[in-house]
């Protein structure tokens, strides 16, 4: 399905040019609005007056997105999208991880396992990269034990959860205790719907529907909507291996490719995949760990907008926290960060003085090494408009004039008292014009920033001062 | 004529049931509802009478797409037959539609294992340990990896760059000669990345290797490419188009290689493969947008793929020790093992890597996907709940 182009959006806004939206102009807004930079409630023109009704209606659904953006807890959104490839657009809602709890374990070990969940956090090129949910299944097939895990998990995270039992009296109890954190529940099946649909209308919650053949899935996603749920998730459930790994993916991409080429509503929802599986066919922990992780990025390369998981070692999570970073970031923008001078560690004024781009990725790895090596320095970071070293020195965004530029601009020479950068070993051949032209000295830094700290103790502090 | 488990086992299946002309034959009908069926209209509608007409379902069907366009099959290594002395080729490529279950995929994905001329100590450890002990010999290495699942394998010459071991195209070429004599696995050739040098080893190893249709990595814009691609034609074999994450350059690539002679169905493009982390993004959405094209009818990009997966070693994370990110002689495979798995669904054809750990894995998921195996355990999958 072609994306809605500015003017499609343009003809159902006002067309006055009032600029409340904080756009110039409606046509600017309308731009806006297709990127998913505005809100249509940020036009307020359109809800004042009540002439603008219908206009308003018909904008809210040109926008609804091909795959309905569903919303767990108080505020995961999950699903939302309108491209089945990154390029065409951008993906907007990443992979939400859920980590589960059973309620077979100990008190001890789930407040254990809660807190390591609540707390799990990698900081990768300036982002926290975080686990997303809990994940409660109740094995015990108690409702008294399920509701005394949920409420141990309530009172201990903050976190969205998911209720998980096929059994709708057990999920009952659960909602009864997490009512104001707004549950995911598992799942409805053709056999068990109704009593489920039921419970996601009577508390308001979103609602995984399990079932395996995709057309049985589309009949079966229509009847809970038409009994008045909305918010539904689709599981056509995760298999370790095999023809029914390969039937389970087929139909995350027919769904999705239905959704989103032929504008078939029924399938346009959020996909759950569930990777905990790996632990049917693997009980060493560590076998279980990689094959579970494994599974979760094939998943998670094919729409899978909640993934569930067992394991929690953080040498299986980092490699899929990593992809979804990669997959999920605007291809219209590399992660940057502001171009400046930085101070790691106390620099003073006889600090060296490292000179890096603004993509993220590199200016972190800099930063990054010169903190392990316990260096003061100051990092002076160009606008190479997001690009790393080589890319930049590449395209001609690293260049001599831009050093000179980002050295007066930033007033270097207020903040030290000599006049000598270090340059990137890559940029190396820049390093004549760049003394020819700021007058600054240039030393040629190593090639990979994991050396600065060994160069600075070689070279800097024997005759870096100048 | 229904008989009452008929009729309760059609209820309890559908949502409501408009009944006509019905009359019910019993002599005492006692129906004890189970609490599953939340709502049962025999009672109430049992006379003629019409019940709310339900909304109509949309039907969901799979749709059948078009494609105009459809991608080289290659072969890599010639049997005796055909001029070479492989055991079994490798085929790749020949994919007539963008997913395996639309029915166009001849050929799976492979994998091809990396090898190299010299011992590779600067390798991570969990790498070092799995290979320096075969290092030592190319032929035993490769035989190694055959054992770990390679499909094929690539010997990368580096020892021949100047700033190694300068190593002559003469003495190389004598490498590539006893390791064809040993292994009966299609071969990939990789240089050592030396624009000067590589075209001079290329033209001796490929004249030693003449006829068994070996992938020779790489012509690139950084060397003399055009060399390359005639010393391919004139011994009989494959190119590997390398270009660095620009869809135009390798369009342009292919397109001058192809102009050179060398033949449609004996070109593989490596449009760079950045490591998970690094990079990984824009080689993903560069498969993707190749294998699109080529299916939309663009005649520059209809070959397969091939991917440097290894790079995912370049990355800290694969073997960095850095407690807080775990345990790294399992992060590291995981990783690597995660990277391929991103360009495969993306659309690569070859997957060049390292760790036997990754290659089983990868490999597990391409016979899942691609050959639709019987899986070796049959799992339920609701019992996930109980794990
Ligand atoms: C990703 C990538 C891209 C991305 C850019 C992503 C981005 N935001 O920068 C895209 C696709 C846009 C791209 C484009 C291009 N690229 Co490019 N790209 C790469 C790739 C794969 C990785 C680069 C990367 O992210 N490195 C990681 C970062 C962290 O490295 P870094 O910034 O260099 O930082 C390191 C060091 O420089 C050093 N360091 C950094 N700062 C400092 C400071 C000091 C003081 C010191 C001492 C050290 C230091 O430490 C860091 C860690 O080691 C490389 C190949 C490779 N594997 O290296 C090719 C590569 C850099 N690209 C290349 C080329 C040619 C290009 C293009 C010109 C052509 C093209 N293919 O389109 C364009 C140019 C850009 C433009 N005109 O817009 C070539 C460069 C060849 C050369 N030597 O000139 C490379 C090497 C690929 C190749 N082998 O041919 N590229
Ligand atoms: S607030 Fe509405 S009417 Fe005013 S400029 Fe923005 S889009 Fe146009």
């Amino acid at each position: 399905m072609a994306r809605i182009s500015p003017l499609e959006v343009y003809k159902l806004l006002p067309g006055i040019n009032c600029k409340k939206c904080g756009a110039d102009t409606c046509m600017a807004f309308a731009s806006q609005l297709i990127e998913r930079k505005k809100k249509v409630e940020d036009c307020t023109v359109l809800f004042e007056e009540d002439k603008y009704k219908e206009k308003r209606e018909k904008l809210i659904e040109l926008l609804t997105p091909p795959i309905k953006e569903v919303v767990i807890g108080d505020g995961l959104k999950v699903g939302g999208e309108e491209v089945l490839y990154r390029h065409e657009l951008t993906f907007f809602n990443p992979t939400a991880l859920f980590i589960d709890i059973s309620d077979d374990m100990s008190d001890e070990e789930i407040e254990e396992r809660v807190r390591r969940i609540n707390k799990f956090k990698i900081e990768r090129v300036g982002q926290e990269l975080k686990l997303d949910g809990i994940a409660i299944r109740c094995k015990t097939n108690d409702e008294v034990r399920f509701g005394e895990v949920v409420l141990k998990v309530v009172e201990n995270s903050k976190m969205p959860i998911a209720l998980c039992s096929f059994n709708p009296e057990i999920i009952e109890v659960g909602l009864g205790i997490a009512i104001n954190r707004r549950p995911l529940i598992y799942a409805a099946t053709r056999n068990n719907w109704k009593k489920f649909a039921e419970l996601a209308k009577n508390y308001n919650c979103p609602l995984v529907v399990y079932e395996e053949d995709i057309e049985k899935m589309s009949d079966l996603v229509q009847d809970i909507e038409e009994y008045g749920v909305s918010d539904i998730i689709l599981d056509f459930g995760t298999y370790p291996q095999g023809e029914p790994l390969a039937r389970a993916i087929e139909n995350m991409i027919s769904a999705r490719r239905a959704a989103i080429e032929d504008g078939f509503k029924p399938l346009g929802k959020p996909i759950l995949g569930n990777a905990t599986v790996a632990w049917l066919v693997e009980s060493d922990p560590i076998k279980a760990s990689h094959l579970e992780s494994s599974l979760a990025a094939s998943l998670m390369l094919n729409y899978a907008d909640i993934i569930f998981m067992h394991t929690l070692e953080t040498w299986a999570i980092l490699p899929l926290l990593t992809l979804r970073q990669n997959i999920y970031t605007d291809p219209r923008v590399p992660i940057q960060v502001e171009p400046g001078l930085y101070a790691i560690g106390k620099p003073n004024e006889s600090s060296p003085v490292l000179v890096t781009t603004n993509f993220a990725l590199t200016y972190y790895t800099v930063a990054s090494d010169v903190e392990a090596g316990k260096v003061d320095a100051y990092i002076l970071v160009l606008d190479t408009e997001g690009l790393a070293v080589e890319p930049a020195l590449a395209g001609a965004k690293f260049t001599a004039s831009l050093v000179k530029e980002h050295l007066e601009k930033f007033k270097v020479d207020e903040k030290v008292n000599h006049k000598t950068i270090i340059i990137p070993g890559m940029a190396a051949r820049l390093s004549g014009e760049i003394e020819d032209i700021t007058g600054w000295r240039v030393l040629v830094g190593p090639i990979d920033s994991s050396r600065i700290p060994k160069f600075i103790e070689e070279k800097w502090k024997k005759n870096g001062k100048a | 004529m229904l008989n009452l488990d008929d009729i309760i086992r059609i209820l309890s299946e559908v949502d409501e049931i408009e009944l006509e002309g019905v009359s019910i034959e019993a002599q005492e009908l006692i129906m004890e509802l189970k609490q599953g069926l939340a709502y049962i209209p025999v009672a109430k509608h049992a006379k003629k009478e019409k019940v709310e007409k339900k909304k109509e379902k949309l039907k969901y069907e799979r749709k059948i797409r078009e494609y105009t366009g459809s991608i080289q099959e290659v072969q890599i290594g010639a049997t005796r037959k055909e001029g070479g002395t492989r055991d079994y080729v490798i085929k790749i490529g020949g994919q007539t539609t963008l997913y395996p279950y639309e029915g166009g995929y001849k050929n799976r994905p492979v994998v091809s294992f990396d090898v190299f001329d010299i011992p590779q100590p600067q390798f991570p450890k969990v790498l070092r340990e799995i290979w320096s002990e075969v290092w030592h010999d190319p032929v035993a290495w490769a035989e190694k990896a055959l054992e770990y699942g390679a499909d094929l394998i690539t010997i990368h010459l580096v020892s021949t760059d100047p700033h190694i071991k300068d190593t002559s195209p003469r003495e190389a070429a004598k490498t590539v000669e006893e390791l064809l004599q040993q292994i009966k696995a299609p071969i990939i050739i990789g240089g050592s990345g030396n624009p000067e040098k590589d075209p001079k080893v290329f033209e001796k190893v490929a004249e030693v290797a003449e006829g068994e249709l070996c992938l020779i990595a790489s012509a690139n814009f950084d060397l003399d490419y055009k060399k390359v691609a005639q010393v391919a034609i004139k011994y009989k074999h494959n190119v590997l188009s390398w270009t660095s994450l620009d869809i135009n350059d390798q369009k342009s690539l292919n397109k001058l290689l192809f102009e050179e002679g060398l033949p449609r169905n004996r070109l593989v493009q490596d449009p760079t493969t950045a490591a998970l982390g690094y990079g990984l993004e824009y080689t993903y959405s560069i498969i993707q947008r190749i294998k699109q094209n080529a299916l939309k009818g663009d005649s520059e990009l209809q070959n397969p793929i091939s991917c440097g997966v290894t790079n995912a070693w370049g990355a800290r994370e694969s073997w960095m020790k850095t407690p807080e990110w775990g345990a790294r002689e399992y992060r590291g495979p995981l990783w690597e093992t995660v990277n391929a798995l991103a360009v495969l669904f993306a659309g690569a054809d070859i997957m060049m890597m390292l760790h036997p750990l990754a290659v089983k894995t990868v490999k597990m998921v391409i016979t899942s996907i691609f050959e639709k195996v019987n899986p070796s355990r049959e799992v339920k999958y609701e019992d996930w709940i109980k794990i």
